[in-house]
Order: C-alpha cells, then structure tokens, then sequence
C-alpha cells in the first residue's frame, strides 16, 4: 500500500490499517520495511503488521519501524511457542493471530496455513483457544473460501470462533457490501470488521461503510 | 525539548512520528542526562508491567525520572503502560511495585460480561470529569484508541484526578493528573486527529516554563502548577452517548 493511501485513511477516518507481506520470497524484504516505515510516520492509527514473522527480534525490527501489532499466522502454527515469546516481550495486545480456515467436504472448517495452501488438521475453534491460552491478544479471522468471492463473511465460522474465545475477533475476507460489514458484528459476533478492496477502491469508502453500519445500529467512531 | 523515555520497550516510533506531526522537537533517550535536560517527559509502553518496571530500575531510570518529575516538577504525560506505572502497584501477573507516585493500584479489567472483550482493543468514547489541559479544545466526546487488559484504579490521593472515563462493561479510567503529572490510558499516537490535539495540548505546557524558578520555589501552593500551567477554570463535563462495545 502506497504511502498516499495512508493520507486518505487518516481523512477518511480509518480505524486501524493491516499491512501483510504476502511474498512467496523474502527477497523484497528490505522494500517491505521501507513501506512499514513510511507508513508508520503518517499512520496515526493503530498499524499491524503480518507476513514473515517467525522470532521475536522480528517483531522487535517492526515495532521499531513503527508497527504497533503483528500478526502471526503460519509461524503459529509451526511453533505456538512463538505466541508466547513474543507476548512475554511485547505483551499480549502486540500480538495478534491470523487464522485462515476453510470448510471442508464434511461440513467442518480446517485451519490452513501457508497462505492457505496447506491443511493443519486444526480445527478453528481449539486453534483459536489455544492461541489465546498462549497469549495471543487478538484473532483475525479468514475464511479463505469466502475471501474473493464476494459472499461476505463465513458467518458460521465467525460464530464458531467468537464464542470459543474471551478475546476479541476480528473478521476479514469476502466483503463485498456494506451489508456483509453489518452481519460480520451483528450475526457473526466480530469486534471489528475489516475489509480490503471495497475500501481500497471506494471513494471515501470507510465513511461510507461506517455510516452504514451506524444507520444499523452499530457502534462505531 | 520532549524526551520520550527509551527503555527498551515498546513502540516509541508512533509516539515520535505524532510529536514529528505536530512540529514538537523530541528526542528518544534512555540517558539521565538527556532526560536531565528535559523541558518535558513523556513515558509511553506497551508490554508487561512486571518487565517494563524491571526495564526501567535496571537502566537506573526511577532515580532520574522521580527527581525531574516529582522533584523539579516537570510537566510528564504517561502514556497506556506510563499511565500504570505510576500506581503503586500493578497485579498483572503476581504483585509489582510501581513508581509510586500516585496512590493506586493497578487491576485487571473484569467486565463479567462477554461482550465486552478483554484486552480492551479498540476505539472507545471518554467521558471527560475534571477540567484537563490535556482535553482543551477537543470534540465534545472524543474517541481514542485503547489497547489494555489492567486498569489503574485511583485509591484515596487527595492531590490526584480521574480526568476522564471510559466505559467497558465497566468504568475504565481513561486520563489522570496530578499536579504537573499527566497520564492516559489510551494512546494519543494513534488516535488521529483528536490525539494530536492531545499532544499539542501537553506541549503547550512546556511554554514560558522557568525551571530554575520552580525549583527554588516548591512550597506546596506552587506544586501542580509547573510552568504556570494552572488549570483553566472551565470546567469539561461532557456526557457520553457510549453504547456498545468499544470497537
């Protein structure tokens, strides 16, 4: 995400900005961090930063950058103790876990990890409460099945983590409305919602989308 | 000069980059001489009480901080854990002395109430109680940005104030001060506009500020009114429209 971006979120009134290094290599890794720390100099709100984190001196580079919150995803997976080295460190609200799930043929959800290619035999629900049994401090939610295809929310997934959990739940992949923003808190019991394209692409689209969600009753900035 | 305290913990770019923003010269020391030289210190950290406490005795910041705040009475803003450390003692993981300097103790929120999620992430509307420098010129009911899952709860210390609270199920002290002693449970840095407005607020305070006056001058009427920062005699009391959960 361009530096610019940034300025416009700041007028639009954006909650929080996630920023993920989907990279199948880490050889623009250098870039990445340049991009982190333009952002993190304009970015008056909350800044998570994903994608390649695997120890703690990683998640200390990037608070240093300027990012207030990681998240972790397949690194998790492959060692939960990193949840709570970096938790001991950087205290349990830096660190978030970001969890892709897919449903499977039989109706459950599977936690996938490596940007979704690859099952872990892990079901949403446990992964979820052991993460914050380690000590994570958030939960970002995908359903990689729904991501991109424009049907909102798994809402039963969501459902399924929310209540398997104390911490708060944040919901991502698959908006394509405003309504589907509105489901996410309302249905799906999400803390927050978030979103990429159809905020990305929408004039003053957070405005927009938090007007909606307060004509819906919503409690929102 | 604002010295943003570095003990190795935490996020102080945002800190720094919002005092960049506002056109505010400060400069990240963990150097009793540098903080020594401070017109004006803020404290910020996120992380575990126990550890960060541990952080600042090992780097022998306690002494230096105490004396230019308590002692020269300069003006300091806490900022989330900055705001706890200054209770007397936090009961995040076992029991921890704080710096002390204000009668209270640090708890873990309890909401009782699953709706209301703890860590306390997110956006939450204050209710401002007392009149604050801090909150001059600022929305009617401001939102800012909490991330938190203790709370300092104010015991009986007639010279300290709950300026303002948020509510998470239940009440959450949200801003304190006492006398040149600022501090906010919530994160300035990172609550746009209206943080900003915070922060410039805070370095107003540094302004027309002579120390060496102050110094020679600490009978109990002068104290809590570091660099003629009175506090002014209009009284904020907003109501909260606050409903849901904070988010």
């Amino acid at each position: 995400m361009p530096a610019t971006a940034v300025d416009f979120f700041n007028k639009w009134a954006v909650d929080e900005i996630v920023v993920l290094d989907v990279s199948r290599t880490q050889q623009k890794r250098e870039k990445f961090y340049e991009v982190i720390s333009k952002l993190s100099e304009k970015c008056f709100v909350p800044l998570t930063v994903g994608g390649w984190i695997t120890s703690t001196d990683e998640v200390r580079s990037l608070l240093r950058m300027g990012a207030d919150k990681v998240s972790i995803n397949t690194a998790a997976i492959e060692r939960p103790a990193l949840i709570t080295e970096c938790a001991r460190i950087f205290g349990n609200q830096c660190v978030v876990v970001s969890m892709d799930a897919k449903k499977q043929a039989g109706g459950e959800y599977e936690v996938y990890s490596d940007r979704g290619r690859t099952p872990t035999g892990l079901s949403p629900i446990s992964w979820a409460a052991t993460v914050q049994e380690l000590g994570a401090g958030e939960i970002f939610l995908n359903c990689i099945d729904h991501d991109g295809f424009r049907k909102g929310y798994d809402l039963e997934l969501l459902r399924q983590v929310v209540d398997a959990v104390e911490i708060p739940v944040i919901a991502m992949g698959g908006v394509f409305t405003w309504d589907h923003l509105v489901e996410g808190v309302t249905i799906g019991g999400a803390d927050a919602v978030a979103a990429a394209n159809i905020l990305h692409y929408t004039e003053h689209s957070t405005k927009k989308a938090k007007n909606y969600m307060r004509e819906h009753g919503i409690d929102v900035r | 000069m604002i010295v943003v305290i570095d003990y190795e913990a935490g996020n102080l770019r945002s800190v720094m980059n919002a005092l960049a923003a506002i056109g505010q010269p400060a400069v990240i020391s963990g150097d009793p001489q540098v903080i020594g030289a401070a017109s004006a210190i803020i404290l910020p950290g996120v992380g575990a009480f126990g550890d960060c406490m541990a952080s600042l005795r090992r780097q022998n910041l306690v002494e230096v901080l105490t004396q230019q705040v308590v002692v020269e009475k300069k003006p300091f803003l806490g900022i989330c854990l900055g705001l706890q450390f200054l209770a007397e003692r936090s009961l995040e993981h076992g029991e921890h002395q704080g710096l002390g300097w204000v009668k209270a103790t640090v708890k873990k929120i309890e909401t009782g109430d699953r709706q209301y999620r703890v860590p306390h992430i997110g956006w939450n509307t204050i209710e401002l109680k007392e009149s604050s420098p801090l909150f001059k010129g600022i929305a009617e009911e401001p939102v800012v940005y909490f991330v938190h899952s203790y709370h300092l709860v104010l015991e009986d210390d007639p010279e300290a104030v709950v300026t303002s609270t948020c509510m998470h199920g239940i009440e959450i002290t949200a801003s304190i001060q006492k006398n040149n002693i600022h501090a906010v449970q919530f994160h300035p840095e990172k609550s746009q506009q209206c943080g900003l407005k915070i922060l410039e607020n805070f370095a107003t305070l540094i302004h027309g500020e002579d120390h060496a006056e102050e110094k020679t001058d600490s009978s109990p009427d002068h104290q809590g009114r570091a660099g003629g920062s009175e506090r002014p005699v209009q009284a904020y009391q907003y109501h909260s429209l606050h409903a849901g959960h904070g988010g």
